[in-house]
């Protein structure tokens, strides 16, 4: 991006990444009339987010690994065949009628993580039964307590020779890497541990991670590619996270976090200030080429069960604005996703620039949320999980249009399902679309 | 001493809990009442956590403090501890398929700082196992732990299982966590979904008669 770039409100930034969004560089679509709607669609996204009027309420239907299990196979099968990956997220594309469309992204590549050993999370049939419709990630103290300052000082240094090698069995070896900045001149000492056949093992490994990365993301690309080419616009571009949750998820556990919010809690802050500039580099870096300039923040351990409202707004909330705001000045939309509930946090949680971000409610009164910060901010939710899998579709439809009935009123409302759903009735998806569409329609 | 012991320990004062604990045992008190004190904090820790006060944080830390305190002393007992009477015995677990233990651990600490004797089998434990647990232990009481969505179906078959080798009608069982809520516990025809700690205490007092 030039110099001009720099200079541009973040409403100009957003502006021209929203342009971007409506007219996707390199999209040739299917024919006119999958141009038209993805217009429309983008549109009525743009609209919702942004609190001005849509054609109508727009809808995610939250089929996280739905696709698998509608094509009757199942993740742990997709996650090592990505034919039979293509084939179900296809199946789903082709017979789910939608606002928008979320291609496999998600189903990581089985045969990879295998290569490189990977102990953060468990998956079908890799410590969790060949049919668990979901991969799971392992609560443990990956960093230990008194590692924080190693991590401080050098993030690089600590990922590459403490946190990588417990992480990727493959990378084992790396434990006994001396530091790679070195202020060696005529380079010796620097090449000796690469001839350490296992410290070679594991960038074999990586590479060959990789070249199965390689066969992985041409799967999804042809998916996702496919998507546009109907009509479908993605909303998801990125990821990212809190850094208080990057430190309890994967770094100290929620257990070993809570022990330092009273043990060390100058160390805490430290050391989220540290995480924090990296993550947002790392996600602006993953939106730059993408069409939709939105990116989804999973919200984990901030919610009203995890900590008191105090403790949020010490421990949470500081690192994690700064983090939004980052994205927000960059021309980026976040939609935040609040996993659990946020029945606590509602007059906190309000205090971003109008029209600047979404929340997205799992569990928090969608209807309380829309009274304390609906007027300034757009909310997306919150059909129950357990409606969408085990209820009918009338049931479900009617729950939509009670939603629909207290939260779409002046705009700025996304109808969705409080977390994805992986199994259960077709029809029960469908009766979302049905829903805002029989209700949802602005006069 | 043994009140400040106990406040201190509620108050979660890490320092000056592990001080006065060196110092009881120094003016030679009895170990035994020493881990009693420690046993009355943390049930008040426990109400001042049913009563919004404290979060999952201090439950943490207080948990922390416990195991401190008992190593310290452990050394001093001299033989067998008495052990506290409890109000009866209460399974609990996180079903199949499924990893998540922090809500389970909550329900454990919650249920014993009680007066429940408490089996807590862990995470992903298969149908079978609770079933052999539920015919061993013979706790009336049974809770059912799920984070996400495959847990339903995990759940409902767990229930059916223990109905099908007959054990279904002298046994309660509750449900609870992340996304499960009173639609679940009808598809997988448990008694009760209890959204926090607090509410599988209440049900096991309400189910055990006690108030």
């Amino acid at each position: 991006m030039d110099k001009a770039w720099a200079e541009l409100s973040w409403e100009e930034k957003r502006a021209k990444r929203f342009e971007r969004w409506l007219s996707p560089p390199g999209v040739t679509f299917a024919n006119a009339q999958a141009e038209k709607v993805y217009k429309e669609r983008v549109t009525r996204f743009i609209k919702a987010f942004t609190l001005e009027k849509p054609d109508r309420v727009p809808c995610i239907i939250p089929t996280g690994f739905y696709a698998a299990a509608y094509a009757g196979t199942n993740l742990g099968e997709v996650m090592y065949d990505y034919d039979k990956m293509k084939m179900a997220w296809r199946k789903l594309l082709h017979e789910m009628d939608a606002d928008t469309y979320v291609p496999p992204a998600l189903v990581p590549p089985g045969r990879a993580l295998d290569i490189m050993d990977y102990k953060l999370y468990k998956w079908p049939g890799h410590g969790l039964s060949k049919t668990t419709l979901s991969y799971q990630a392992v609560e443990g103290e990956w960093m230990k307590p008194d590692e924080y300052d190693a991590l401080i000082r050098d993030p690089s240094d600590f990922w590459l020779r403490t946190y990588l090698p417990r992480i990727f069995g493959a990378f084992k070896a790396f434990s006994g890497l001396p530091p790679w900045t070195s202020f060696e001149e005529i380079a010796t000492a620097t090449f000796l541990p690469f001839g350490n056949p296992e410290i070679q093992a594991g960038f074999k490994a990586l590479m060959e991670a990789g070249n199965e990365t390689m066969k992985w993301i041409m799967a999804v690309g042809e998916v996702a590619a496919e998507s546009l080419a109907m009509g479908y616009p993605g909303i998801m571009s990125g990821l990212a996270k809190a850094p208080f949750d990057t430190l309890g998820d994967t770094l100290r556990g929620t257990q070993g976090v809570m022990m330092d919010m009273f043990q060390r809690p100058q160390k805490v802050h430290e050391a989220m200030e540290r995480i924090a500039p990296i993550a947002i580099a790392g996600t602006i870096a993953s939106v730059a080429n993408a069409a939709a300039p939105t990116i989804i923040m999973p919200l984990h351990k901030g919610a009203d069960s995890f900590m008191s409202p105090k403790q949020y707004e010490t421990f949470y909330w500081p690192t994690f604005r700064k983090v939004v705001m980052a994205f927000v000045n960059e021309g980026i939309f976040p939609i935040l996703f609040a996993e659990g509930s946020y029945n606590n946090r509602l007059d906190i949680i309000g205090d971003f620039p109008k029209g600047s971000v979404a929340w997205y409610f799992d569990q928090t009164n969608i209807f309380e949320a829309k009274k304390k910060i609906g007027d300034k901010l757009c909310i997306v939710g919150n059909v129950p999980t357990s409606l969408i899998m085990t209820g009918t579709p009338q049931q479900v439809k009617e729950h939509c249009k009670k939603l629909i009935d207290g939260c779409a009123p002046g705009s700025g409302y996304v109808l969705a399902g409080g977390a994805n759903v992986d199994d259960g009735n077709p029809e029960n998806l469908r009766a979302m679309m049905a829903a805002v569409k029989e209700y949802g329609v602005y006069k | 001493m043994s009140g400040d012991f106990i406040n201190l320990l509620a108050d979660l004062k890490e320092e000056e809990v592990l001080k006065l604990t060196k110092e009881r045992l120094d003016a030679k008190e009895d170990p035994l009442k020493i881990l009693d004190d420690a046993r009355e904090g943390m049930s008040i820790v426990g109400k001042r956590f049913a009563g919004g006060e404290y979060f999952l944080p201090e439950l943490v830390f207080s948990g922390e403090l416990l195991a401190q305190v008992t190593n310290i002393v452990k050394p001093h007992l001299t033989g067998e501890g008495v052990q506290q009477k409890k109000i009866g015995k209460v399974i609990i677990a996180t079903v199949a398929g499924d990893i998540h233990d922090i809500g389970l651990n909550i329900v454990d600490f919650m249920l014993d700082v009680n007066g429940f004797e408490v089996t807590n089998m862990g995470v992903d434990v298969p149908v079978e196992k609770i079933v052999k647990a539920v015919k061993e232990i013979k706790a009336p009481v049974l809770g059912l732990s799920g984070f996400l969505t495959p847990a339903f179906d995990a759940m409902k078959e767990t229930v059916e299982a223990l109905e099908k080798e007959g054990l279904r009608k002298d046994l309660k069982i509750m449900i609870g966590g992340g996304q499960m809520d009173d639609e679940v516990c009808k598809y997988a025809k448990a008694d009760a979904y209890g959204k926090d700690a607090m509410a599988a205490v209440a049900l096991t007092k309400k189910w055990y008669g006690v108030e």
